[in-house]
C-alpha cells in the first residue's frame, strides 16, 4: 500500500525574461495505490507542470508544499532516486536519445530500479512477452530511443516502460493525446493491465474524457489556474464532457 | 545552450590556401602563428618540429603487419616511387619528407582483395627526440584492402601517409591515434582517389599532448568516393586539432565528411578545419561536411571551421554543419526519470553520440578498443 501526498504545492517557472512565474498556487491531492486519479483541465492550467514538478524536472522550482512517497520527502530526492522510490512518469512529448538502442537503455532502467542486472535471456524474454502486449514490432528493440517513433510509438513506449519497471504510482501526462482510437484502445488496456495489479495507483493527466471511457477514474479533479477547482467521481467527467471548462475558468477567474 | 565558440570564417577562399605545395622546407616560412594554417596551433608545444634549428633523434618503431595478399617494401628517402601522390602542403610536412630515414610502402596488386586488415604500428619510445616517417599504401586498380595505423607510445613524431586509390579500388584506412600523454604528431594522410575508386578515413584521436592531422584527399578521375570520419576526445590540456581538405577537379565524384568530438578538463582544446572546394570543371559533385563537439565540462575550447568553395553551379549537393555544445538536458532527464543515475546517463548518452561513428569503423576487432578508451575517457 503506497501513498502520494502532495500538500499545498506551490511551483513557479523562469520565464525567457528572467522573471518567477507561479505555475502551482496551491496543489492538494493525496492517492493511494489501487485507485486511479483522473487530472482534467484547460491547457495552461498547469497539469503538466505538475507531473513535472513531482519528477523533479529541473526547470520548475518548488516554492512552497510538500510532496511524498509514503512519508519519503519526494522534493528532497534526485529524479532517478525519485523514479527508483516508485514514481513514474509518462511523458506527453518524450525525449528521442540518439544512439541508444530501446533494448540497452530498458535494461539499464531495469537495472537502476530493481538495483541489480536482470538475466540477458530473462530480460529478452520479458521485454518480447511485454512489447507483444502492446503490439510494439520486435525491431523497436534494436532502434534508437524514440528516434524517428510516431506520436502513437512514442506513447506506447512510454506504456511499455511503465510496465516493465512496475513502479508504485504512475503519472501519465496526456497519454491519450495525438492516439487514433485503435492505439487509445491499446495504451488504455496496457494502463488497465498495470492498475490491475495490486499496490499500483495512477495519476491521468488529460485535457479530454476520451480514454476515460476506457480507464474508469475513482475519482476526477479538475485543474484550473494551477489549483484543483472541483472534486468528484467518474460522474465528474460526464458533467465536464457536456459543459466544458468554461465555468470553472470564469468562477476561479484565472486565465484558461 | 548550444554555444558555438571561435567559428570564425577564413578571409582567403579554400583554392587560394592549399595552392603552396613544395619538397623543401625552405620553400615555407618559419611559421610565427599568424599564418591561416597555424593559428589554432600551440606552436611553442611543437618540441621545434616546425623550426629551421636541427632536432636530436628519437626513437619510433615502425612495424607492418600485412594482410597475406599484400607486398610490404621498406624503401629508403630519395626513391622515385616516394611523393607521387602527395607534395607537402606546410613547413613540418615538407621537413619530414626531407628528413625521414626509410618509408614503409604497401602495395596491393590489381585485382587483388586483402583477407584481412594491413596492420602498420607506429610505437614511440622517446618523446625527446624528433622522428620523420612516410608510408605509402598503393592499391592498383580494382584492389580492396583494410589499412590500419595504429599509433602509441611516446614521441614527437612528424610523417606523412600517401594514399593511392586505383581506378575502381577500395581502400578503408583507420587511424588511431593512441599515443601517451607526452606525444607530439603532425601528420598528413593525403589520398589520391581514382576513377570510381572509393576511399574511406577514419581518424581515432584519444591520446597524445598535441596531435595535428591533416586529411586530404583529391580526385584523379571521375567517379570517386570518400568518406573521412573522425572521434576525438580531448582532455585536459590536450590539443586535438583534424585540418580536412576536399579537392573536388574531377566530374561525378561525392565526399563526406563526419567528426564528432567531445571535450572535458581546463584547457582542452579541439580545433575542426573542413575545407572543401569544388572547382569549376566538378560538375556533378556531391558533397557534406559536418562537425558536432560535446562540451562536457567548462574551460575547454572549440575552434570549428567549415569552409565551403564552389566554383561551378552544376551541383549535386553541397553544404555543411557544425555545432558545439553541451550534454542535452531533456536526454538526461529521460534518462534519470527511469532511475537511472546522473553519471550512467551521462555515459549512455555520450556512447550513444559515438556509437554510430564506431559502428562503421571497417575493422569490428576495433570496435570494442575503441568503445573502452571513450569508456576509460569518461570514468
Amino acid at each position: 500500500m503506497s501513498t502520494l501526498e502532495i500538500r499545498d504545492l506551490h511551483v513557479s517557472v523562469t520565464d525567457p525574461a528572467g522573471e518567477s512565474q507561479e505555475i502551482l498556487r496551491g496543489v492538494d491531492l493525496v492517492m493511494r495505490s489501487g485507485q486511479t486519479h483522473a487530472i482534467m483541465g484547460p491547457n495552461g492550467s498547469g497539469k503538466s507542470t505538475l507531473a513535472y514538478a513531482i519528477a523533479g524536472h529541473p526547470k520548475y522550482q518548488v516554492t512552497k508544499g510538500s510532496v511524498t512517497l509514503d512519508g519519503e520527502d519526494v522534493l528532497a530526492m534526485s529524479v532517478d532516486a525519485r523514479a527508483r522510490a516508485g514514481l513514474f512518469l509518462a511523458m506527453q512529448y518524450p525525449a528521442e536519445v540518439p544512439g541508444v538502442s530501446v533494448s540497452n537503455f530498458l535494461r539499464t532502467a531495469i537495472t537502476a530500479v530493481r538495483g541489480e542486472p536482470p538475466k540477458l535471456r530473462l530480460f529478452l524474454k520479458e521485454m518480447r512477452a511485454a512489447m507483444a502486449d502492446l503490439s510494439i514490432d520486435p525491431v523497436f528493440a534494436e532502434r534508437n530511443v524514440n528516434e524517428g517513433f510516431s506520436g502513437g510509438e512514442k506513447k506506447r513506449h512510454e506504456i511499455l516502460q511503465l510496465q516493465l519497471l512496475n513502479p508504485k504510482i504512475a503519472i501519465l501526462d496526456e497519454t491519450d493525446s495525438g492516439l487514433d482510437i485503435d492505439a487509445l484502445k491499446v495504451v488504455a488496456d496496457g494502463i488497465n493491465r498495470f492498475r490491475a495489479t495490486e499496490g499500483h495507483g495512477v495519476l491521468l493527466i488529460t485535457h479530454y474524457t476520451r480514454i476515460l471511457r476506457y480507464v474508469k477514474p475513482d475519482f476526477v479533479h479538475v485543474f484550473v489556474g494551477g489549483r484543483i477547482v472541483k472534486q468528484g467521481g467518474a460522474e465528474l467527467a460526464e458533467e465536464l464532457e457536456t459543459s466544458g471548462y468554461e465555468e470553472f475558468v470564469k468562477k476561479a477567474g484565472a486565465p484558461a | 545552450m548550444a554555444a558555438l565558440q571561435g567559428a570564425v570564417e577564413t578571409t582567403a577562399p579554400v583554392s587560394r590556401l592549399h595552392e603552396q605545395r613544395s619538397y623543401d622546407p625552405a620553400d615555407f616560412g618559419v611559421p610565427t602563428g599568424r599564418e591561416e594554417e597555424w593559428r589554432f596551433t600551440p606552436l611553442r608545444r611543437l618540441r621545434g618540429l616546425h623550426t629551421d634549428a636541427p632536432l636530436p633523434g628519437g626513437k619510433v618503431t615502425v612495424e607492418c603487419d600485412p594482410a597475406p595478399e599484400v607486398t610490404v617494401e621498406n624503401i629508403e628517402r630519395g626513391n622515385r616511387r616516394l611523393g607521387t601522390a602527395y607534395v607537402p602542403a606546410d613547413r613540418v610536412s615538407a621537413r619530414a619528407f626531407t628528413s625521414f630515414a626509410e618509408a614503409t610502402v604497401v602495395t596491393v596488386p590489381r585485382g587483388v582483395v586483402a583477407s584481412r586488415p594491413t596492420v602498420i604500428s607506429v610505437r614511440g619510445d622517446d618523446p625527446a627526440g624528433a622522428v620523420f616517417g612516410h608510408v605509402v599504401v598503393e592499391l592498383e586498380p580494382l584492389a580492396q584492402a583494410v589499412v590500419v595505423l595504429d599509433h602509441t607510445g611516446s614521441a614527437t613524431y612528424a610523417d606523412n601517409v600517401e594514399l593511392i586509390v586505383g581506378d575502381g579500388a577500395t581502400l578503408a584506412v583507420v587511424s588511431l591515434q593512441d599515443w601517451a600523454s607526452d606525444t607530439v604528431h603532425l601528420s598528413h594522410h593525403h589520398a589520391q582517389v581514382g576513377r570510381d575508386a572509393r576511399f574511406t578515413h577514419t581518424a581515432v584521436t584519444l591520446g597524445g599532448s598535441v596531435v595535428r592531422l591533416a586529411p586530404s584527399v583529391r580526385y584523379a578521375g571521375p567517379g570517386g568516393e570518400a568518406e573521412l570520419r573522425g572521434l576525438y576526445f580531448a582532455d585536459a590540456g590536450q590539443h586535438l586539432e583534424h585540418r580536412l581538405f576536399v579537392d573536388h577537379g574531377e566530374r561525378n565524384c561525392r565526399s563526406r565528411v563526419t567528426y564528432k568530438g567531445a571535450l572535458q578538463g581546463a584547457d582542452a582544446h579541439a580545433v575542426w578545419i573542413g575545407d572543401v572546394v569544388i572547382r569549376a570543371e566538378a560538375t556533378g559533385t556531391d558533397t557534406y561536411e559536418y562537425n558536432r563537439n560535446l562540451v562536457l565540462t567548462d574551460g575547454t575550447r572549440v575552434d570549428s571551421v567549415p569552409n565551403l568553395e564552389i566554383l561551378t553551379g552544376e551541383v549535386v549537393g553541397a553544404g555543411h554543419a557544425s555545432a558545439s555544445g553541451r550534454l542535452e538536458d531533456h536526454h538526461l532527464f529521460y534518462l534519470m526519470a527511469r532511475g537511472i543515475p546522473y553519471d550512467e546517463a551521462r555515459r549512455l548518452v555520450i556512447r550513444g553520440f559515438f556509437g554510430q561513428l564506431i559502428a562503421q569503423i571497417e575493422v569490428p576487432e576495433l570496435h570494442a578498443r575503441i568503445t573502452s578508451a571513450v569508456e576509460a575517457e569518461l570514468a
